[in-house]
């Protein structure tokens, strides 16, 4: 009788997360829901602000040169959600007590939920920049620009990732994850993503100004479309730094709450 | 002994779910945990395998202790659970070469570990279809080589036949079977009494998250008294008779006797020889053998006094 298990290492620490990031990429990949979610949905939506909405909104610029860093963030929320309903899906049915029971770091579950629906996401904002520039998106940005707008929606994205991980995982179920999920798919509208604020009543103005996407918006855009950013740029740094540790490490403490009892 | 269990208690907030287990296998042998729903079976695997912490107690899997040295014991052990757990959307092959890269295996080992499992299970027409589009007796099958590509020296399954048609249980049971043959520990939980008394070497009796009673399924019978006889009457006059014969305390209503027996075809002759000369009619007679159904009765039903462990 052979023992195959190696035990600890950091060269396990990461095969075990590759096979993981592996296993939840490839059921992103087959799951039509995740797919419709990350890609169908935020292409429709775009087409119905440009081309039905947009129209009718002025924002002092052509619509689509506004709208798309919204569409962005919008999309990574559904890209979260539909991560928080995979992690729950684990948590709820019997694969969890599988994993949990072969001599794998905890982290590679989640790790592995969290870097796929980052890759994930990379493809729909390329998609969805993509199908912009189609429409009609014209940014005048230069490298260095593209290069910070990037790493400003990484960091994002990676924040919102692990806050849907920490959801899915507190969630009873995977429609009580997406349930929950829908905070993040209802704050963009909420934002200077698709109007500007200073048409919003006061109390709704100070909510859009003061949450985390209208300065991570306001700073892609500036980037991207060199409209004025009054120095939202560091604003948005602090969200997303401050998001991304405490989701982080609440996501951890709930998965280790969750699983040792 | 493989699996050492001594004192093991567990209480969710103020449910006590174990109360005091101690359990003991020995290597190579099949140990069926039976017990009524909510006795603590699945509690017990759910330790042994460490995804729970005990309270209080002690629990050493080949030496290692499931808290202290989870990560080793989690390197000779596989649980297969009461739900399938697998990947829907991953192929069959998919799933299995999965488990051998998270047990540390190369790629091409996984691949042929995968690759002998699928054909051990009959999977291997299905290994490239994805799992959805699989029947309850392949998940179940495939599950199982889930739990075998580390070949684990200990297996836990919880229920493993839970909702299988007749067929599919039987492929289970030979499994199971194979796996003991070739030197595998398998601890088992089941509903099912002659689920326990087919497969398992020892029976361990759970209820009210204790052990109530072990042995072997004979020894249990035994300990819940001998054959008897059951002899029914057409009228009260004879059940009285007959019983004054063999000085047995009888009812009245249904006009049957039970006369303890030794199960010999001679001491059958005896009692109808017995009732032919005392003149008294006969009207029918049926032998008794207890079955595990009896222990199990006997064990659950009143308490937990009926029978000394």
């Amino acid at each position: 009788m052979t023992t195959t298990a190696v035990h600890g290492g950091a060269r396990n620490a990461v095969s075990d997360s590759l096979t993981m990031i592996g296993r939840s990429v490839r059921l992103g990949r087959r799951n039509a829901d995740t797919l419709v979610m990350s890609i169908v949905l935020p292409l429709l939506m775009m087409s119905l602000f440009v081309y039905v909405f947009g129209g009718a909104i002025d924002t002092g610029t052509r619509y689509i040169n506004y709208v798309v860093p919204g569409i962005i963030l919008l999309c990574t929320g559904y890209g979260a959600a539909s991560t928080a309903m995979s992690v729950a899906h684990d948590m709820t049915s019997g694969m969890i007590d599988r994993l949990r029971s072969l001599p794998i770091r905890s982290s590679a579950v989640l790790t592995g939920h969290v870097t796929a629906s980052v890759a994930r996401n990379l493809l729909s904002t390329t998609v969805v920049v993509g199908a912009a520039v189609a429409m009609g998106f014209r940014p005048n940005a230069t490298i260095t620009d593209w290069m910070q707008a990037a790493g400003l929606l990484l960091l994002y994205v990676l924040a919102l990732s692990w806050l849907a991980a920490g959801l899915g995982v507190i969630a009873k179920s995977v429609e009580s994850a997406s349930t929950l999920s829908f905070l993040m798919l209802f704050l963009p509208y909420l934002s200077s993503a698709f109007v500007p604020t200073d048409t919003m009543p006061s109390f709704l103005r100070a909510v859009s100004d003061n949450q985390p996407i209208t300065p991570v918006i306001e700073t892609v855009r500036g980037l991207l479309t060199g409209t004025p950013t009054g120095g939202t740029g560091r604003i948005a740094l602090a969200w997303c730094v401050g998001l991304l540790v405490c989701s982080f490490t609440s996501a951890a403490w709930l998965y280790r709450r969750r699983t040792r009892r | 002994m493989i699996v050492e269990v001594s004192g093991l208690h567990k209480a969710f907030g103020s449910t006590k779910v174990l109360d005091g287990v101690d359990l003991h296998v020995a290597e190579g042998t099949v140990t069926a945990l039976l017990g009524p729903n909510g006795a603590g079976k699945t509690t017990t695997i759910r330790v042994l395998t460490t995804l729970l912490r005990p309270d209080l107690g002690s629990v050493r899997i080949a030496g290692y202790d499931v808290v202290r040295e989870a990560t080793r014991v989690r390197g000779v052990i596989s649980l297969t659970g009461q739900y399938v757990a697998l990947d829907d959307q991953q192929t069959g092959r998919e799933n299995l070469v999965m488990i051998g890269r998270l047990m540390h295996l190369g790629r091409a080992a996984a691949r042929r570990r995968a690759a002998g499992l699928l054909e051990r299970f009959g999977l291997v027409d299905a290994m490239d279809r994805r799992v959805k589009t699989y029947s309850g007796g392949m998940r179940r099958r495939l599950d199982l080589a889930m739990g075998l590509v580390s070949q684990p020296r200990v297996i836990f399954l919880d229920e493993p036949t839970t909702g299988l048609d007749p067929a599919s249980r039987t492929t289970m049971w030979d499994a199971v079977r194979d796996l003991v043959s070739s030197g595998t520990t398998i601890v088992l939980t089941t509903q099912y009494l002659e689920e326990a008394d087919r497969l398992a070497d020892r029976i361990v009796l759970i209820n009210q998250g204790k052990v109530t009673a072990s042995g072997t399924a004979d020894a249990l019978k035994s300990q819940v008294g001998g054959s008897r006889l059951d002899l029914r009457f057409t009228g009260a006059a004879d059940l009285a008779r007959a019983a004054a014969l063999f000085g047995v305390p009888h009812g009245t209503d249904p006009l049957v006797l039970s006369v303890p027996s030794d199960g010999s075809a001679a001491h059958l002759h005896r009692v109808l020889d017995d009732l032919r000369l005392a003149d008294v009619p006969v009207a029918e007679v049926s032998a008794h053998r207890p079955t595990l159904d009896d222990v199990f009765l006997s064990l659950t039903a009143t308490g937990r006094t009926a029978i000394p462990a």
